[in-house]
């Protein structure tokens, strides 16, 4: 069986069994399934704004679905994208809110950006020192951080918060980012933006820097095989920790989809676990650019569809469902790769080498 | 004064129970070999089951019991999909650990018809064994005692019985483990399980302690109890003594926020994880020894064939 194919066979295997799993305690709150989920499709895809909204959802879990992927081809498990897209999106928001009202938005937009990108590394780096200089697992290492992230927001807000409000000031009107509504007026009242374009660009950019550049050669050679590529004179400390302040930044640039393309500020909680999700997306899709694009859509469906589905069914059981989704995919990926237990090759990398190798 | 710091003392203990028990799963199950991030999972699930089994039997120690079971069961599932279908550990765990979230979330509305918290359910009543002051009452009531027979318990296991040695060999070299007759995913299944067992009663003391489940209420603590469990550096009373600093600290906050507090809260709650990053990245210790966190060596990895 090719790759491509293995891949639709996974992806089809979870659907199916998420849909099981979730039927089953649909019937337990006295509903139909089949009613449930055509609501959860007529929600999303059915009208012009639902799809908006789905563009919407997705635009972050691109961000983190990508900043998972990248870190994996290095070999390292970024569980941290979570605290990054905090930083990022706090940075921006900062930033934006500093700026003087005269800015042009060519000028004030990708300074914005730039500072979401910075903050996100500077969150990222420190797990990939930890790791490079200390060898501090990276998955213990970015758990911790997020908790820290979250902490440090909390007393950070006291701050800078609004009084009476959990966000920020508002940023320059020159910072925001168009909504898509603009160029589809079909589109209008979902709050897709251009932060959506942008992460398509940035997964082909990043795909381009993997495969295509000598720094993308490195991530590979150090991810693929570490003690050959340090053999061969690669410093593999270094690359991790490029690797991870990449991941970082581009989980970072994410913050931008709500700072600067929805509500204009920083807004304590807003991630709602797209870090987490991001692992999902980079599991379904790896670094390709179709399928982590269309993982990415898959998961911004199933976000905007537990509001649709709301009404009639505790909104819940969408958050069921994508659990149910994620444990079978990487099961089945994990059985189609190696084969029924038993018949594996003997592990040779530490946590994480299951994990969808793309 | 000295009634001050019994007080203390004794919110301290009480604080601590939930930690310590999914420290203790967090020990059993990794030293077995086996990532275990869905502590925090483990906790929610054994609350809310706690809550519908003493609303059910009409009894805490019946919600206790239900709480250890579906801990149990939730971990056994973790067990199979990580061993037998070999999984990746980690992105299984985060999505236990959203599955725990979601489904108690979504039973909690069909079975109570509410988004935050189910209604009252019994208290654990137990007449007091020893008549005293509020220390003699804490460390007297009955989930404290247990939880201190608990984490004997699970340190003598694990040091001094024939189980805890082949747990500690699968979590070290279940290659080596094999070629004496050791059937290390077997015993894995047994070390997650029991782990989930452990955890599931921690959920469940939060649950009968507060006499109700709320949505979300394990808030981290399966996560402090994974920081505790790498403070302590996997061994089982370590870990339970990083719980009651960390429980400590919880504790010396919630005192001192009437007086302005020592520590704004946001750094208290930072506080364990940064503790245990700092032991993560060796601080305190030559640099020759970082590598070494006394992990056990096969953590995460697949078995081989």
């Amino acid at each position: 069986m090719n790759e491509r194919a293995r891949r639709w066979l996974v992806v089809g295997i979870a659907l199916l069994a998420a849909m099981l799993v979730t039927s089953a305690l649909i019937r337990v709150a006295g509903r139909a399934p089949a009613q449930i989920f055509r609501l959860l499709l007529v929600g999303t895809w059915g009208n012009p704004y639902g799809i908006g909204q789905v563009l919407f959802k997705a635009t972050p879990l691109l961000f983190t679905g990508l900043s998972v992927a990248l870190a994996q081809r290095a070999g390292l498990f970024n569980v941290g994208a979570e605290g990054q897209i905090t930083v990022g999106a706090f940075c921006a928001a900062m930033c934006g809110a500093a700026l003087p009202t005269g800015t042009p938005a060519l000028l004030a937009v990708p300074m914005c950006l730039v500072a979401a990108a910075c903050g996100g590394a500077l969150i990222g780096v420190v797990p990939g020192w930890l790791k490079a200089r200390r060898g501090a697992h990276e998955v213990i290492s970015t758990i911790m951080i997020n908790f820290m992230v979250r902490a440090a927001m909390v007393g950070l807000g006291t701050l800078v918060f609004e009084r009476e409000t959990v966000h920020t000031r508002a940023v320059i009107p020159a910072a925001l980012l168009a909504r898509l509504s603009r160029y589809f007026p079909a589109l209008h009242g979902s709050a897709a933006n251009l932060a959506f374009p942008l992460a398509l660009l940035l997964v082909v950019a990043v795909v381009w820097l993997v495969s295509r550049t000598r720094l993308g050669f490195h991530l590979r050679a150090v991810g693929a095989q570490p003690r050959v590529a340090s053999a061969v004179g690669l410093d593999v400390g270094r690359t991790t920790i490029v690797a991870f302040a990449l991941a970082g930044a581009i989980a970072g640039l994410g913050g931008a989809n709500f700072v600067l393309g929805y509500k204009g500020y920083y807004e304590d909680g807003f991630s709602g676990g797209v870090g987490f999700v991001g692992i999902a997306v980079a599991v379904l899709g790896g670094l390709r650019p179709l399928p982590l694009t269309l993982a990415a859509l898959l998961f911004g469906t199933l976000a905007q569809g537990a509001l649709a589905v709301n009404a009639i069914c505790p909104k819940e059981i969408i958050d069921v469902l994508q659990a149910v989704l994620i444990i079978a995919a990487a099961s089945a990926s994990a059985v189609l790769a190696r084969g029924p237990v038993g018949s594996r090759p003997l592990g040779t990398r530490p946590i994480g080498s299951a994990a969808g190798q793309p | 004064m000295s009634l001050l710091v019994l007080g203390f003392l004794a919110a301290v203990i009480r604080i601590s129970v939930p930690y310590a028990l999914a420290a203790l799963a967090g020990t059993v199950s990794e030293k077995s070999g086996v990532v275990q991030i869905a502590l925090e999972g483990l906790l929610l699930t054994g609350a809310f089951a706690a809550t519908v089994g003493a609303d059910v039997s009409g009894s805490a120690l019946g919600g206790i019991l239900c709480g250890a079971l579906a801990g149990a069961a939730l971990a056994a599932v973790y067990a199979v999909v990580v061993l037998w279908l070999a999984a990746d550990q980690i992105v299984t765990g985060v999505a236990i650990n959203l599955l725990a979230d979601g489904l108690t979330r979504y039973l909690l509305k069909v079975r109570y018809d509410s988004a935050s918290n189910s209604p009252r359910v019994d208290a654990l009543s137990v007449p007091p064994l020893v008549h005293g002051g509020a220390l003699i009452q804490a460390i007297t009531h009955p989930a404290v005692l247990g939880t201190v027979l608990i984490c004997l318990l699970v340190a003598f296991l694990l040091k001094r019985t024939v189980f805890g040695l082949r747990l500690r060999a699968v979590g070290e070299h279940p290659a080596a483990a094999r070629t004496l007759g050791v059937d290390p995913r077997r015993v894995r299944l047994l070390a997650l399980t029991l782990g989930g067992l452990l955890a599931g009663a921690g959920g469940a003391y939060l649950a009968i302690e507060q006499r109700q489940f709320v949505a979300g209420m394990s808030s981290g603590r399966g996560y402090i109890a994974l920081a505790a469990m790498i403070f302590g550096r996997w061994r089982a009373l370590p870990a339970v003594a990083a719980c009651l600093l960390f429980g400590a600290a919880e504790s010396l906050q919630i005192r001192l926020q009437t007086q302005g507090g020592l520590l704004p809260e946001w750094a208290v709650q930072m506080l364990p994880y940064l503790l245990t990053l700092l032991v993560l990245g060796g601080i305190g210790r030559g640099r020759a020894s970082a590598r070494r966190h006394e992990a056990p060596s096969a953590l995460g990895r697949p078995l081989p064939p």
